[in-house]
């Protein structure tokens, strides 16, 4: 009795002790804040702080959006650069290091015994690592090449330093001196309306939208990831408050890869959405999107010295597929928000049979002449959902959540056979908060935390085991800073 | 921290009193950034139709995350972006504590209405750093009107001002183009603004605000807007109302209502945007103002 009462209270004590220093860690935080200033590029030229344009940084709030739309424009007649010093130039960097811990639920393993140097079987294990690790790097450049004539170039290294541009567009801004016209061509981010390019995450699987990644178990089609940077003509404009906006784009159907390694096929990508004023509760928007393509699944081939050989650019036998769902963006208030956003999504059989990008061997068939559905193919289809919620203590401080799952609602089959109904469904939660202990006009500095956790249904090695369900989680704490 | 009893140690208590100072100390910066007399008028409202802005949370969030930088933290017109703004490319930011504005609908020397602030707001000032702020609700917006005015005692002394009658628009005729040709003489808007309305006028480069920095005079052939509106009553206005703490003045007492249309038109003339008075213009092939 006198042990349980003593341990009682000796876990009272140290509750009290950890409440008290969580709370001395949030007093710490609240009050050790320097107000927040801009960000780099765009506010070294207008003078604004990073929390005029973001909600919490990188993400948009509405004026932020705004003077996106705009043409990165304030529309105040001193956007042109030659109002600004000359020494003006508009770059920005970014990298990330981090912290992490990735843990993979079940990594396929080879086993040796009786001393053998060959593997004598496989066992499924759980494969964990952590270590110090880093982002790539960022080169942002952007800003008016004149009144109305906007550009946008990005640089961006994978983390050993090989470039790639990511984004390279010049755009023709408020064509006919009206905003309901903007004019983009190049690469460039697709007009999301949730963008995953200003996602406040930043862990393997947090750090992505699912929804705009997802291909189903053996799906060839690469072509249809939204969130990857696209090569196109965008179309878009928007009300003189933003509170309207229409985008319509024409896209290479490459998923963003330079140099026409594909076909000669092509994918519309088109949003729409409306904001009304709630009053109190802030400014809340609806509207949807719809990505409608097509994309080759045969390919010519070339024989040479070294055998058959793929003949790029020669995708021919386009096959569609769509994507399309709501969005909604929810405010409580000046501090709290929800993002909702739904999806469904179809490719056509001969995609769900491993027919589709057969340049990079993602699609391990080539549907040649007389090629034939195995029998009982059908479209792969699914359905997916994501819901964010914020609560935006400050510019400087952001709590983040994430829920996003997507189930299948109708299996590719044929060559599979019949699959499981949830084969490749995905759910993932992520949580996290983004502190920015200052910010200057010159540069801007997050202390990151998050955690996600991802569960795929039958996606892992499974080797008789009970369940083949893959779950992977990533713990990552980093400085996002950017100069 | 290891907890070895049920009760802390005196080194524990010390240490944690130490932590708490510590990280106390940031808290003593708030309290410099603001004075007793600007609180004092927390209680400050505006109206604006049927809604009532209010000094509150609500309104101090987005002023700190969208005008301090600029407006600083006491609405001095000190933020740390101030010292990056060189006038008179780039004005210097309102200094709130003041409780003077340019653009009213009032009479010179009073305070401008709710309405006024609510609507600069959203309209932004061309060639100036402040953008127009389209995207908050209107609650947002009359909540930052009554931000804007508790940094100014005159919105406690005083009342906003009546705003001017402006009578309807008459129709464009050259005679009208052509009075306005007289008035631009007559009250010499040109020794500022130039003979033809570029902002070239013997005095242009002269101008400084109350302030004592310099100004520029609006150039109204460059297809810029009108600080405060770029409607004909607006033009209108800010010439009957003059934009206080510049050196331009109300003339209110020196034009006659039907005068100040004819002005308008004649304005317009100089102007890139297109207009009526613009194509009746064209035929009259007036020449520019003597600069007499």
């Amino acid at each position: 009795m006198y042990v349980s009462r003593h341990l009682h209270h000796s876990n009272l004590v140290q509750f009290s002790s950890s409440l008290i220093a969580f709370s001395l860690l949030a007093i710490f935080f609240v009050a050790s804040s320097q107000p927040a200033n801009a960000l780099p590029a765009f506010a070294r030229k207008y003078g604004l702080r990073c929390s005029a344009c973001h909600e919490s940084w990188p993400m948009l709030n509405y004026f932020g959006q705004k003077f996106k739309d705009n043409g990165y424009q304030i529309m105040n007649d001193r956007d042109a650069p030659i109002w600004q010093n000359p020494g003006y130039w508009p770059v920005t960097f970014r990298m990330t290091p981090i912290w992490h811990r990735v843990s993979v639920g079940r990594v396929l393993e080879d086993t040796y015994s009786g001393g053998s140097t060959s593997p004598t079987g496989a066992t499924v294990a759980r494969l964990t690592n952590q270590g110090f690790d880093l982002s790539g790097l960022d080169f942002h450049t952007g800003g008016t090449l004149e009144k109305n004539f906007s550009f946008y170039l990005l640089p961006s290294s994978d983390p050993t330093g090989a470039f790639h541009f990511e984004s390279v567009m010049a755009r023709l801004d408020n064509v006919f001196h009206t905003p309901w016209l903007n004019i983009k061509l190049g690469k460039f981010e697709l007009d999301n309306l949730l963008s995953e390019k200003r996602i406040l995450t930043l862990t393997g699987n947090g750090g992505i939208y699912q929804l705009y990644h997802f291909i189903p178990q053996g799906d060839g089609n690469i072509f249809g990831q939204m969130g990857d940077n696209q090569l196109g003509l965008e179309v878009m404009g928007h009300s003189w408050n933003d509170r309207t906006r229409y985008s319509a784009s024409l896209l290479s159907s490459n998923d963003g890869t330079t140099q026409l390694p594909y076909g000669n096929a092509y994918t519309g990508f088109f949003t729409f959405y409306t904001a009304f004023d709630a009053g109190k509760m802030g400014v809340d928007r609806v509207g949807g999107y719809a990505m409608i393509g097509q994309a080759p699944t045969t390919w010519a081939t070339q024989t040479g010295p070294s055998g058959s050989m793929i003949l790029p650019g020669s995708g021919i036998g386009n096959k569609n597929f769509s994507r399309e769902g709501f969005y909604g963006l929810f405010y409580f208030g000046e501090h709290a928000d929800v993002t909702v956003m739904t999806q469904h999504g179809e490719d056509n059989a001969w995609f769900g049979q491993g027919y589709g990008d057969f340049i990079d061997g993602v699609a391990p068939n080539n549907n040649t002449t007389g090629t034939t559905l195995p029998a009982g193919s059908q479209n792969p289809t699914w359905n997916g959902v994501l819901i964010e919620p914020h609560y935006v203590y400050s510019p400087q401080l952001i709590f983040v959540g994430r829920y996003e799952t997507i189930r299948m609602s109708q299996q590719a089959n044929g060559a599979f056979g019949t699959e499981p109904s949830n084969f490749g469904n995905i759910t993932t939660y992520t949580i996290g908060y983004r502190y920015n202990p200052f910010m200057t006009n010159r540069a801007g500095f997050a202390w990151h935390n998050e955690y996600n956790w991802l569960h795929q249904d039958g996606t892992g090695p499974s080797l008789g085991l009970n369940s083949a369900n893959l779950n992977t989680s990533e713990l990552l704490l980093g400085f996002d800073f950017d100069f | 921290m290891r907890i070895h009893s049920g009760k802390w140690s005196l080194t524990n208590w010390v240490l944690s009193l130490i932590v708490v100072a510590v990280m106390a100390l940031p808290l003593t910066s708030w309290a410099q950034l603001t004075t007793e007399d600007i609180a004092s008028r927390n209680n400050m409202e505006a109206h604006v139709g049927n809604l009532t802005g209010h000094v509150n949370s609500d309104s101090k969030y987005n002023y700190r995350r969208y005008c301090v930088s600029c407006h600083g933290d006491m609405g001095d017109g000190n933020g740390e972006v101030a010292q990056w703004l060189d006038p008179p490319m780039w004005p210097k930011p309102r200094d709130f504590q003041l409780g003077v504005f340019k653009c009213r609908s009032t009479l010179t020397g009073t305070l401008p209405t709710d309405e006024d602030l609510f609507d600069t707001i959203a309209r932004g000032l061309d060639r100036s750093a402040m953008p127009q702020w389209s995207t908050f609700t209107k609650q947002e917006r009359v909540d930052l009107v009554a931000y804007v005015k508790h940094f100014s005692p005159r919105f406690v002394t005083e009342k906003p001002g009546t705003p001017i009658t402006i009578p309807p628009e008459p129709e464009v005729t050259p005679e009208r183009i052509k009075n306005g040709r007289d008035v631009f003489a007559r009250v010499q808007c040109w020794k500022c603004h130039g003979v033809q309305g570029m902002a070239n006028g013997p005095s242009a480069s002269t101008l400084q605000d109350d302030l004592g920095h310099p100004i520029a005079a609006f150039n109204f052939t460059d297809g810029t807007r009108p600080k405060c509106g770029d409607t004909d009553k607006d033009i209108y206005r800010i010439f009957m109302t003059g934009l206080d703490g510049t050196p331009m003045p109300s003339y209110a007492d020196n034009i006659k209502p039907d005068e100040a249309w004819d002005l308008v038109f004649y304005l317009r003339t100089f102007m890139a945007q297109p207009s009526k008075a613009k194509e009746v213009a064209k035929g009259l092939q007036l020449p520019p103002v003597s600069a007499q």
